[in-house]
């Protein structure tokens, strides 16, 4: 396959991924802003948003005060924002139109529905039912890409390289949204299962539509560490780190046997995923969580360069 | 001036060919034809089957405006045009080889030798290289207009890259799907075979340094090229890879394209970028849509470029007004199907004549092409018509003028109803090593304004499906109309 297809087919599924998480994002923010501030606490939801989808800094070179309204409608669209959701989708769909010999139909329609349904509403203009119709719509274009392509892609390269785009970006936003709000939930030595952590962290839960696969997993209330120790380590929980290298590792060794080459993106993806298994929640919290997310973001942005060298170029 | 209606013939009975389909649209209620026009509008729209305007800063991506209402030419005349599409193209490429070559053509005083040698679009290195099985243009496009039952005449020839052709087969899908019933009762003919053709046009052109399987890209200079969607279009139906230029390079003088994999040996190109464009190191040395060193590789007979380098020169509309000449030199033969009488303004004669009768005449750049820098005389205002005969005196060897041919119309959907539109027809003609191959039909275009002459889709232009209808079809339908006409 050629290089650049490849390029152009990773960063695809990369961006929807994204997109899906910023929309994830404003749905936390946004539920959390409702409760009143004995409950989720006097920390401001859209200050971590923006700490969540990483433009903190860009943000505030154009805004005052971080409110619902400004971060929704940067996020969404900001003009200086290059991640923003409709940034995602025009690159998204930039992508797939550069590479379109290598999508299914169903996968490419389905990625020019959405620009031309971003390209109809009015995005600096969202707020209630209308925003959360639009973040339901952004999550849905993402779950019908995924589906798409599933169901119609051969299972060869041009579908794996997708596949490692959107693991990628799925593990580096779920450290992310982990990491954040672990910052805004109180320290480990308050109580917990008091009103203030349960909210955030079922918001966060519910966020990632993980809120009954919780119950289900851990048959107790909601404890910041079991979060963790369900969104860093169980195999089971798809959105979990350690589910997405075992699955990146599937993909990067399905590309290694049909190339007959190992390389530098397998070495790392295997290194990753080893230390994730060699984890508990226990040794997480001893650690810190913030340190070992941290060096996890670092380790997955290096793989994304090893995939680069390796076989973008 | 009175056109001939393909439908309605130049009265007001239906010729028999439209009989049924006219029938049909007759039957149906109106609200039933708008939804349909909506679904084709909405098909085109959600396959992204778009091309860009340039100097439009509004609307990057445009759809063509589709007419639901077909083109229909029956199976003879299909195989008349047929025949001298075959000859026309045969003559085309046998000329282009002769100007690169011995130029007998010249030699016998038949074509001027400065229209060749000072002709932009003359490239010298041809002279040097002799592509394989001595094709150059690989695909080419002859646009013909109708301007009676039996009257149709070549308008342009296309031998450098020739678009539309991804038109031709949307328009299809979107009329099978849209239109079942229509199709269920008439024979006609399919077109879907195209790309399959087309790939082993090909690949029967590769170098013989190729392997068995010779390995085919299509070169485009990018998604926002005009015609990108045609680009990805046929890479993707053909299963071959879509290919920029800094996919390739080039190393001792063979061609590769960089994969996942490495480097990937390229024996044929079919290339969507211009001449100028296609090799910094031969040609504009600050493109960077090529690929440097493919014009040695080239030379050096391990690629095989398509359509050739040069052939441009075919394109020329001085060069056609020699059409005739060029054929029966080639041939031997007359040819079969008529050029329009084309007045040279490099020649002095001609050139008085033309300016007298700039109102009544149409002009047009040597080199020009989608429609723009030409003037229809008889559509222009004094003004006009005094400033272009000025750019006509300033360099009368850059224009062409012909009569205002009353080109035939075709009924289409329009906002006051189903009215009569003027179109012309260009099929799509591939030379292989082996064969030439003719998809039946091509892309029916439509100038959609009224009383407009200029079909191109940056005019204002639309397209149809063209149906070529087997006879057995036609002939059951002629016996249900046996009272009126033919």
């Amino acid at each position: 396959m050629l290089a650049r297809t490849a390029d152009n087919l990773f960063w695809l599924s990369r961006y929807v991924e994204r997109a899906e998480n910023l929309a994830r994002v404003l749905d936390v923010a946004l539920r959390l802003s409702t409760l009143p501030s004995a409950y989720a606490g006097t920390s401001n939801e859209w200050e971590s948003a923006l700490d969540t989808a990483a433009c903190r800094d860009l943000f505030f070179e154009t805004h005052e005060q971080a409110t619902q309204e400004s971060v929704t409608r940067f996020i969404i669209a900001g003009a200086n924002y290059p991640s923003s959701i409709r940034a995602c989708i025009d690159i998204a769909r930039q992508n797939a139109r550069a590479v379109r010999t290598a999508l299914t139909s169903e996968v490419w329609e389905i990625l020019n529905d959405a620009w031309n349904e971003m390209q109809r509403v009015r995005l600096d203009a969202l707020s209630g039912t209308d925003l959360t119709r639009f973040l339901a719509f952004v999550k849905e274009v993402s779950l019908r890409f995924d589906g798409a392509a599933y169901r119609t892609m051969l299972r060869t390269d041009h579908y794996w390289f997708q596949r490692l785009g959107m693991y990628i970006e799925r593990a580096d936003n779920t450290a992310r949204l982990l990491d954040v709000k672990y910052h805004v939930v109180l320290p480990a030595a308050e109580p917990v299962g008091g009103g203030l952590d349960y909210f955030q962290w079922s918001a966060l839960l519910r966020s990632l539509s993980a809120l009954n696969s919780y119950h289900l997993i851990y048959r107790e209330g909601i404890k910041p560490w079991l979060v963790a120790d369900f969104l860093i380590l169980k195999l089971e929980q798809p959105r979990s780190l350690a589910s997405s290298y075992e699955n990146l590792n599937r993909v990067l060794d399905l590309l290694a046997e049909r190339y007959g080459r190992q390389g530098a993106s397998q070495r790392q993806a295997r290194r990753i995923f080893a230390d994730l298994q060699n984890q508990d929640f226990e040794k997480l919290f001893q650690t810190g969580l913030h340190e070992v997310l941290t060096a996890f973001l670092e380790e997955n942005a290096k793989l994304g360069l090893a995939i680069e060298a390796q076989y973008l170029q | 001036m009175n056109a001939f209606d393909e439908m309605r013939g130049d009265g007001d009975s239906l010729r028999p060919i439209y009989t049924d389909v006219a029938r049909w649209f007759e039957s149906v209620p109106p609200d039933m034809i708008a939804n349909r026009r909506a679904e084709a509008e909405a098909f085109f729209r959600r396959i992204g089957i778009t091309f860009a305007v340039y100097g439009d800063e509004q609307g990057t991506e445009r759809i063509i405006p589709f007419d639901i209402m077909p083109r229909i030419l029956s199976h003879a005349e299909w195989t008349r045009l047929a025949a001298g599409l075959e000859q026309r193209v045969n003559a085309l490429n046998a000329f282009i080889g002769d100007v690169y070559g011995a130029r007998d053509i010249v030699k016998a005083g038949i074509v001027p030798e400065d229209l060749v040698l000072t002709n932009p679009a003359y490239r010298p290195e041809m002279t040097r290289i002799r592509p394989a099985a001595g094709i150059y243009s690989h695909i080419a496009g002859i646009d013909l207009v109708r301007t009676g039952p039996d009257d149709f005449f070549v308008l342009e020839d296309n031998a450098r890259t020739p678009s539309g052709v991804s038109y031709m087969m949307e328009n299809r899908e979107a009329m099978l799907r849209l239109f079942p019933e229509l199709f269920g009762r008439l024979k006609i003919k399919p077109v879907d075979q195209y790309p399959e053709e087309l790939l082993a046009t090909l690949r029967s052109v590769a170098p013989k340094s190729a392997s068995g399987e010779p390995v085919v890209v299509v070169l485009t200079p990018g998604p926002y090229n005009s015609a990108y969607y045609e680009h990805s279009f046929l890479a993707d139906r053909m299963g071959v890879d879509l290919v920029e230029g800094r996919d390739l390079f080039v190393r001792g003088n063979i061609v590769y394209m960089r994969t996942t994999e490495g480097a990937k040996r390229v024996d044929v190109i079919y290339r969507r970028v211009d001449d100028e464009y296609l090799d910094p190191l031969a040609f504009r040395p600050e493109s960077t849509l090529g690929v440097p060193g493919l014009i040695s590789a080239y030379k050096a007979g391990n690629v095989t470029i398509s359509n050739a380098v040069g052939t441009g020169i075919a394109d020329d509309k001085a060069i056609y007004s020699y059409m005739p000449e060029i054929v029966r030199f080639y041939s031997g033969k007359e040819a079969m199907l008529k050029n329009v009488p084309t007045w040279r303004c490099r020649e002095a004669d001609a050139l008085s004549h033309v300016l007298a009768k700039l109102p009544e005449l149409v002009v047009k750049e040597v080199n020009g092409s989608g429609g723009y820098g030409m003037l229809v005389g008889p559509h222009a205002t004094k003004v006009q018509i005094a400033d272009f005969a000025e750019k006509i005196r300033a360099n009368p060897t850059n224009y062409i003028a012909q009569p205002t041919l009353s080109l035939s119309t075709v009924p289409c959907f329009v906002e006051e109803g189903l009215a009569p539109r003027h179109v012309d027809l260009r099929p799509f003609v591939l030379s292989g090593a082996d064969k030439v191959r003719i998809v039946p039909g091509g892309l029916t275009r439509v100038a959609l304004k009224k009383g407009s002459l200029v079909v191109n889709s940056s005019q204002g232009g639309g397209t149809k499906d063209t149906w070529i209808v087997e006879d057995g079809s036609a002939a059951s339908m002629s016996q249900s109309q046996n009272q009126g006409g033919v």
